[in-house]
């Protein structure tokens, strides 16, 4: 369903990648490594649609993600480098407007749940830690079954052990009903994906 | 526009509202620079009354100039800093809908406050009273252009070096018009032409702003995360 | 189709060179022969005597600086249109030329102003508009200069220039109206001699000679800019190494 061809990347005049062609079909699982620099989140970027690619292009169902630009957006769940969590709000209000934003609703029970999960407490974001700020930000993950591709970059920073158990069984729990996932990560995750992509 | 769209849109401007509300210090910083400003002129011509009560309205609009100029920093600079701009530009609305929903919320909580303070800066003008609502609504209607233009060279600017006085020397030229409607409106009040005409350009001002700035600060909202 | 063609710095390389030269070779005696009309044949003005004659470098250098803003916007709308490269480029090579001519206008505006008004510079619509003008131009080259990014310079640089484009007519005429406000007299404005057919031909030889020389510069910075962005390429490779 997610098809790339041709893809070509170049920053700060260094060319990263070229020619890089991958797909992705429903229940599948695409891991990005390579060491760092070389040019992970770019093409993550360039998959969600942030970035142009200075050559090649990305399809989601056959169609050129530049020309659906919201209708693909409504399609994918993206969760960078740094946690998009507001330090002057709580998780619980972070993830209420992140998935309204979205374009979805979910009743404020399932956000508490879902932060519960997480072991998110609810106090203003400034006051957690990095791994705290990071399982926040992952617990909107609980709420977006529905949402096919999940475009992850670095998503095991920073979390324990417990925290990465979590997050695999949600990959692995997405994958199984059919959704697609895509991250980067310098490490081995310990997780099977079904492909794995080795970039520079 | 479906009620996703309409959703995401009040999402956007309460939040922003909230952000504003739980950062009570930079808003209340970016007033007490206006009125800062406004005590200098003063200070540096002199204080006879006849000659204030002249400068009035060009020193107020000036104030409010460069206080607008002040708050654009954190329309964009925060979300950008923690990642939360990304999830915007991949949000479900179009996004030239969201920005406006920022420059609006970003006028609420930085222009429309000038609105309500001017009048003090007024009186120690001594601006005979007949002209403050003339000055409040030429402030009411300029303010939102100031914080439309000045959203796209908030956003050009993102995350660059130069920072602020960057930002300054892009927006000053472009924000002349409004000074020059705005100041021009209270000034032509005061001689007695009424200032209806200034104020009906500036109203237009408003209007193609709303209709065509959005445009320009998603494009320049896109080019900045790259 | 031609036009796509040349669109590429490699072929638009030695064309830009011949046409510079000629540009060049075409712009030196035009500007020499203006000049000398300007100044030494064209009559002498009844109300202004001979101060005037300032205005025949100021009056094209004007008209250049706002000519050459448009050109800048058009390419930087193409630009951004149809993503090529040669567009971002030429855009950038034309602020510093129309920043100059703004810089000269100016300037010899304020020389005019000394011995015809008394005053090194007065608040005069024209010049006030000029000035706002090189505030345009500077702020369009600090925005490019900032960022580090070719791509994204150009870019962002495109996107200020179009919204300036847009600007420019509403600070022209708000100027004017200012102007109007505040100095109803209409002596303090720096009036035109009314344009004699004697004056008026040299004005357009140096308006001519000053486009000729901006297309020479312009060209040999494209020629500069391109050495500079495609010095990985394979085609400059070959061509240093003959």
């Amino acid at each position: 369903m997610l098809e790339a061809a041709g893809l070509e990347c170049v920053r700060q005049q260094r060319k990263l990648f070229s020619g890089l062609s991958l797909a992705l079909g429903a229940g599948e699982s695409l891991r990005v490594a390579g060491a760092n620099g070389s040019g992970k989140t770019s093409l993550l970027r360039i998959l969600c649609g942030l970035l142009p690619p200075d050559a090649g292009e990305v399809r989601w169902k056959g169609e050129g993600i530049r020309s659906l630009r919201e209708e693909y957006a409504r399609q994918i769940v993206y969760l960078g480098h740094a946690p998009a969590v507001k330090d002057e709000l709580t998780p619980e209000e972070n993830l209420g407007i992140g998935l309204q934003l979205a374009g979805t609703h979910v009743p404020p029970d399932s956000i508490r749940d879902a932060l519960a999960r997480f072991q998110v407490p609810n106090s203003f974001v400034k006051r957690l830690s990095q791994g705290q700020k990071r399982r926040a930000a992952l617990a909107r993950l609980c709420l977006s079954g529905s949402v096919p591709l999940w475009l992850l970059d670095e998503p095991f920073t920073a979390l324990d052990v417990q925290g990465i158990g979590l997050l695999k069984e949600l990959i692995e729990t997405h994958t199984r009903r059919g959704g697609m996932v895509a991250f980067t990560t310098h490490q081995d995750p310990g997780i099977a994906a079904s492909r794995v992509l080795e970039l520079g | 526009m479906g009620s996703v769209e309409m959703r995401a849109l009040r999402c956007v401007l309460w939040r922003d509202l909230l952000l504003a509300l739980r950062r009570r210090g930079d808003v209340a910083t970016a007033l007490l620079f206006f009125v800062i400003v406004a005590s200098l002129f003063p200070l540096g011509v002199g204080a006879q009354p006849n000659l204030l009560r002249e400068i009035a309205p060009g020193v107020i609009w000036v104030a409010a100039l460069l206080s607008s100029l002040l708050s654009l920093r954190r329309l964009f600079e925060s979300d950008h800093a923690d990642g939360t701009l990304e999830q915007i530009l991949l949000g479900a609305a179009p996004l030239g809908v969201v920005v406006l929903a920022k420059a609006v919320a970003h006028w609420l909580a930085a222009g429309l406050p000038l609105v309500a303070i001017a009048p003090v800066i007024a009186l120690q003008y001594d601006l005979p009273a007949v002209l403050y609502p003339v000055l409040a609504l030429s402030l009411a209607l300029g303010t939102p252009v100031l914080s439309l233009i000045g959203a796209i060279g908030a956003a050009l600017t993102l995350g660059l070096r130069g920072g602020g006085v960057l930002l300054a020397l892009l927006v000053l030229p472009l924000y002349v018009p409004v000074l020059i409607l705005g100041a021009g409106a209270v000034e032509m009040s005061a001689a007695g032409s009424g200032g209806e005409a200034q104020l009906l350009l500036l109203a237009a001002a408003l209007v193609f702003a709303a209709a065509f700035a959005p445009w320009a600060i998603a494009a320049a909202l896109r080019i900045s995360s790259e | 189709m031609r036009w796509f063609w040349y669109a590429s710095p490699q072929t638009f390389f030695p064309l830009a060179g011949r046409i510079a030269l000629w540009c060049g070779l075409a712009a030196v005696p035009l500007a020499l022969a203006g000049l000398y009309v300007g100044f030494f044949v064209a009559p002498t003005d009844a109300q202004q005597g001979e101060a005037y004659r300032i205005i025949f470098i100021h009056v094209p250098a004007a008209w250049m600086s706002m000519f050459l803003y448009v050109v800048m916007a058009f390419w930087a709308a193409i630009g951004l249109a149809f993503n090529t490269r040669l567009s971002g480029m030429m855009a950038a090579a034309i602020a510093p030329t129309g920043a100059l001519f703004t810089f000269i206008a100016l300037w010899t505006g304020s020389l005019w102003g000394k011995p015809t008004w008394g005053t090194w510079w007065v608040w005069d619509a024209r010049l006030t508009s000029e000035l706002i003008l090189l505030f345009l131009y500077a702020g369009v080259m600090a925005l490019r200069a900032s960022i580090d990014d070719r791509d994204r310079a150009d870019r962002a640089a495109a996107v200020l220039a179009i919204v300036g484009v847009v600007n420019l007519p509403v600070i022209h005429y708000s100027v004017y109206w200012w102007n109007t406000l505040h100095q109803p007299a209409t002596l303090t404005k720096l009036g035109k001699p009314s344009m004699a057919g004697d004056m008026l031909w040299p004005l357009l030889v140096m308006l001519l000679g000053f486009t000729l020389y901006f297309g020479a510069v312009l060209l040999m910075r494209l020629r500069a800019e391109i050495l500079r962005r495609e010095r990985d390429a394979a085609w400059l490779r070959a061509g240093l190494a003959r």
